[in-house]
């Protein structure tokens, strides 16, 4: 049963980092790239209608987490105070300089709200790669100082960094070298990611600009992935433990591998829907990658009296995991409708249509 | 320990306080946008459509804002009450989750359809998709109501020795006797506010001379929709769960009421301030009776006051509960008296010409926001010092590892940020009315 609800979760936060992480990248990809106010606004028409629906997975998957996993979501969110704050004040600074940019018509008021979602839109896509590396790394559960515990075995508090920035130590920030080469490659896989949809959606006059900077960033990429390979292994010496226990899971690095090598295809496809693909199974395999190296542990203990929250010892009961699982099938189903009929209205390129 | 409280309480308060400014408008006008969508497509009058258009935008407006100020609320329930998480969260995260399954998800697509895909769906569709977004703020309302009813009054758990609560019955939480009227109450309290903003815009055009078609939609289908909810809200709702509270939270109905002392045939008090050093009201305005009978049907009932019970058990802040309940209760009955006078105008075909009453209706605007707001702070503050009434207290809810200084840090970048957004939304919903719902050039 556990195991199902990882599934589920794994699969939402998946979709979120996916769907989101285009309009992060599509927010980056707005700061850096787009000089002329056609090209903003082909940028912002491409995902203007999806990127609230979007960010509910989110939502929805942190209220699932609350509910399968409660212990987990205490822990975690008490323990990262500060940065999810701030990863709050970014997705409100997202969403009201995209909603409101377009309502005022001045070139200063444009730009601020423009700034204001691209800086909002990168700090989010910075901020979400620093906590997936907090959460590989591990955190000082129950404080342990010297060797007493401070907190309860489920709680801990990380700061915003630790004198030294080094993963190593046994009570890390949430900033260090490991976790800022994480936060790293997810600033450059979701400016890629952005820029992928962009050349789907649009037919905007930087779309060559784009592929030639999809590309360059995609070498980028695989430099930064070997780079975090050697750190991961530093940091983790048992990384792959569970990839050769169980060899079928190498399938996962594999996605990764066929995501990456499409990425750097960019330039010579035909059809513009298929960077995007690429770059989209490229997360995805990233991803479950990285939760199957942890599993089945959620969040890791850099001392050695407290063990791991796991799966196991953070779940609800049998009877709460049994309904849940009632309206979640019915609900999904129901999702699923709702997202094939909106992007089925707002299907082919958006930036040469009037909505209004 | 004490500090971390406080701040904690104080963001809580402050974020959740500003966030229900926009739902309370967006669950309403929901309604009134799928009225005016459905008129245009019963009658063909374009003229409902503009109305449509128009508040579709100002609802666009809001609902960013509801969302964006509600997510802080479900990340302090992990960030800020930890411990209330670890030991509720396999009841209440139930209806939380529910709430991102089924109602945001539902709000946000369609939204997004309502808002950009008229041309794309054609006029039967785009009203299809402001129904299922109004059905999707309905929905939400929901299930929140329904959390904040098991804190009021569990349902359908065991309670483990480790202090955690455990779901053992699902259908209880929808059928606790204290959802329906709460949520029934706030439904319909949020139409009111709904009804005071149409109202006051049209009054606003009707004054200025402009837009004078449209001024007569708004001010007939606020003063309908005004005087049906806010008498609704009275009676029979706000009198089901003033009961209710009677008879499950005894101790907080007597605070509420600002009656300290047991009576037989208790008084209704209009006015009076506690004096919680003599524990008594001082300067008050009161009706013999009217209390027990209100309460228990009977004149002579005897209602039990506040000394009672034991002080530990007081809600925290009795002053702050009897004001709130009372301003509240006030409130509401201008309303119905406001809505009533407006309503034979309208009638009469006066209305759109009753200068004085249209000057009323356009500065009563924010009076439905206080009004329910004081109705969530009677609701809330009514429940202190419980976090799950008589299980579980708010002392033992807090994150014990996050210090006060996080709090207050965090809490004044709210305030900071939250005083940008409220101006933002003002000037920008201003901009709107200025333009008005017929604008020259039609490019926005």
């Amino acid at each position: 049963m556990e195991i199902f609800w990882l599934l589920v979760l794994a699969f939402m936060l998946t979709t979120y980092i996916v769907l989101d992480g285009l309009d992060f990248g599509a927010g980056i990809v707005f700061l850096f790239f787009s000089k002329e106010e056609k090209d903003k606004e082909a940028i912002i028409k491409s995902i203007g209608p999806f990127w609230d629906g979007n960010e509910v997975w989110l939502i929805a998957g942190g209220g699932v987490l609350f509910a399968i996993f409660p212990v987990l979501y205490a822990s975690a969110f008490s323990g990262l105070y500060l940065p999810l704050t701030l990863v709050l004040w970014m997705l409100i600074f997202r969403a009201v300089g995209l909603e409101l940019r377009h309502l005022i018509d001045n070139k200063l008021w444009k730009q601020i709200w423009g700034a204001v979602f691209g800086i909002g839109s990168f700090m989010l896509a910075l901020l979400f790669g620093i906590a997936l590396g907090n959460v590989v790394r591990g955190v000082n559960l129950g404080g342990v100082e010297n060797g007493v515990l401070h907190y309860s075995p489920t709680n801990f508090f990380t700061p915003l960094w630790a004198n030294d920035f080094s993963p190593l130590n046994t009570h890390p920030g949430v900033i260090d070298w490991f976790t800022v080469i994480l936060g790293v490659i997810s600033v450059i896989t979701l400016t890629i990611h952005g820029a992928n949809w962009i050349i789907f959606k649009t037919n905007s006059g930087i779309n060559d600009t784009l592929r030639k900077w999809s590309f360059r960033l995609s070498i980028a990429l695989v430099v930064m992935m070997v780079v975090s390979f050697i750190a991961w292994i530093k940091v983790k010496p048992d990384a792959f433990a569970n990839f050769i226990e169980t060899p079928v899971l190498w399938l996962s690095i594999i996605t990764v591998l066929v995501g990456l090598g499409g990425m750097l295809r960019v330039q010579s496809f035909k059809k513009d829907g298929l960077p995007f693909l690429f770059s989209s199974l490229f997360i995805v395999g990233s991803f479950v990658s990285t939760l199957l190296a942890l599993f089945p542990k959620f969040l890791p203990s850099t001392n050695d009296q407290v063990p791991a929250l796991d799966i196991y010892n953070t779940s609800t009961t049998e009877y709460g995991m049994q309904v849940s699982m009632v309206w979640w099938f019915i609900a999904i189903v129901l999702v699923a409708g709702y997202f094939y009929n909106l992007h089925r209205t707002f299907r082919g390129k958006l930036d040469e249509v009037d909505y209004h | 320990m004490q500090d971390a409280l406080f701040y904690d309480r104080l963001q809580f308060g402050f974020t959740i306080t500003f966030h229900y400014l926009f739902p309370q408008l967006t669950m309403g006008l929901s309604l009134l946008l799928v009225l005016f969508k459905g008129m245009y497509l019963k009658t063909g009058n374009e003229k409902y459509n503009k109305a449509a258009k128009f508040w579709a935008k100002v609802f666009a407006i809001n609902f960013v804002m509801g969302v964006v100020t509600g997510i802080p609320m479900e990340f302090q329930f992990g960030t800020n009450w930890a411990r209330f998480s670890e030991l509720t969260g396999n009841v209440i995260g139930q209806t939380l989750a529910m709430e991102g399954m089924y109602s945001f998800f539902l709000e946000s697509t369609f939204l997004g359809l309502f808002l950009f895909g008229e041309k794309r769906l054609g006029q039967k569709l785009h009203f299809v998709a402001g129904l299922l977004v109004a059905i999707g703020t309905q929905a939400s309302g929901l299930l929140i109501i329904a959390t904040h009813s098991w804190m009021q009054f569990p349902v359908g758990y065991e309670l483990l020795e480790s202090g955690k609560f455990v779901l053992n019955n699902f259908g209880a939480l929808f059928s606790n006797p204290w959802l329906w009227p709460s949520y029934l109450h706030n439904q319909v309290a949020s139409l009111v506010t709904a009804a005071f903003v149409i109202g006051g815009v049209g009054a606003f055009y009707a004054l200025s001379n402009k837009h004078k078609e449209q001024a007569s939609l708004y001010l007939k289908t606020a003063v309908i929709t005004g005087l049906i909810s806010s008498v609704l809200l009275a009676f029979p709702l706000g009198d089901w769960l003033a009961k209710m509270v009677a008879t499950y939270q005894p101790v907080t109905f007597s605070a509420m009421e600002g009656h300290f002392y047991t009576e037989e045939s208790a008084p209704i008090v209009l006015v009076g301030q506690p004096n919680m050093v003599e524990k008594k009201l001082d300067n008050r305005i009161i009706v013999p009776g009217v209390l027990s009978f209100l309460t228990y049907k009977r004149w002579d009932a005897e209602i039990k006051g506040l000394t009672e019970y034991d002080e530990t058990l007081w809600p925290t802040n009795v002053p702050g509960l009897y004001y709130a309940y009372h301003i509240m209760v006030g409130l509401g009955t201008i309303f119905i008296a406001l809505m009533a006078v407006a309503a034979f105008l309208l009638w009469r075909k006066k209305l759109i010409t009753s200068k004085a009453i249209l000057w009323i209706m356009m500065f009563a605007i924010p009076f439905p926001y206080i009004a329910n707001t004081a109705g969530w702070y009677t609701s809330e503050m009514g429940r202190q010092p419980w976090l799950v009434y008589n299980l579980m207290r708010t002392t033992d809810g807090i994150s014990e590892v996050v210090s006060s200084g996080n709090t207050l840090f965090t809490f004044l970048g709210f305030i900071g940020l939250y005083m940008l957004l409220g101006l933002l939304t003002l000037v920008l919903v201003g901009k709107l009315i200025n333009d008005g719902p017929e604008p020259k050039t039609e490019n926005a």
